[in-house]
């Protein structure tokens, strides 16, 4: 079951410069909310910066991460 | 007619209108919080639109991810055009956006009339009035 910690490392390694918080929004541990703020998100429409997110995780969106809601922006 | 008529069926559906909510439930009955929350930002818009249920069959949701390379539900797409999920939907709401791209005016306005009924092989709750 992942960790808000693991999100929250997982989304800062894999975009570079990004700070990340991630919230459990239920402590099953399923249902996510993260802001991510990115400096590379300036030049992404605001779907391309959520999809950057999703892409961090592929298939487990939807599988072990039921549910992750995003807020993103450049800083 | 190609060999994936579930894929085309939900093309068909993008295509022909204008405003479509691919949801887990129905507007009456949602299945999921998010998708209660983005068919309850349109009904606010007093926005017409028609909605798919994805939950009847999984490879509705497995195709539409496929066409919009968009891991979650609900989708909105607009003019054949993702918009995007609960999170950018709510946003745009909150920021008068949403009424822009819907072209009512946040007051109740209906949409102008443009999408027809189509016949597809999901059922497709009709909102267009």
């Amino acid at each position: 079951m992942p960790s808000t910690d693991d999100l929250k490392t997982r989304i800062e390694a894999a975009i570079p410069g990004a700070h990340a918080d991630v919230l459990d929004l239920t402590g099953g541990g399923d249902h996510f909310r993260a802001t991510v703020i990115a400096p590379e998100f300036a030049s992404l429409s605001r779907i391309e910066q959520h999809r950057r997110v999703y892409s961090v995780f592929g298939t487990e969106i939807g599988g072990p991460i039921h549910a992750l809601s995003l807020e993103t922006r450049a800083e | 007619m190609s060999e994936n008529p579930v894929r085309d069926a939900i093309q068909d559906a993008i295509r022909d209108h204008e405003v479509i909510l691919f949801m887990k439930g129905t507007p009456e009955q949602p299945m999921c919080g998010f998708s209660a929350r983005t068919a309850a930002a349109l009904e606010a818009l007093g926005a017409e639109y028609a909605a798919v249920d994805i939950l009847p069959d999984p490879r509705i949701r497995q195709e539409l991810s496929a066409i919009s390379n968009w891991p979650t539900i609900p989708q909105l797409f607009v003019h054949g055009e993702l918009v995007g999920g609960c999170d950018i939907v709510s946003e745009m709401y909150e920021s008068g956006e949403l009424a822009t791209v819907l072209g009512v005016d946040g007051g109740g306005t209906p949409a102008p009339e443009g999408a027809q009924p189509g016949a597809a092989p999901m059922q497709i709750e009709n909102r267009l009035g």
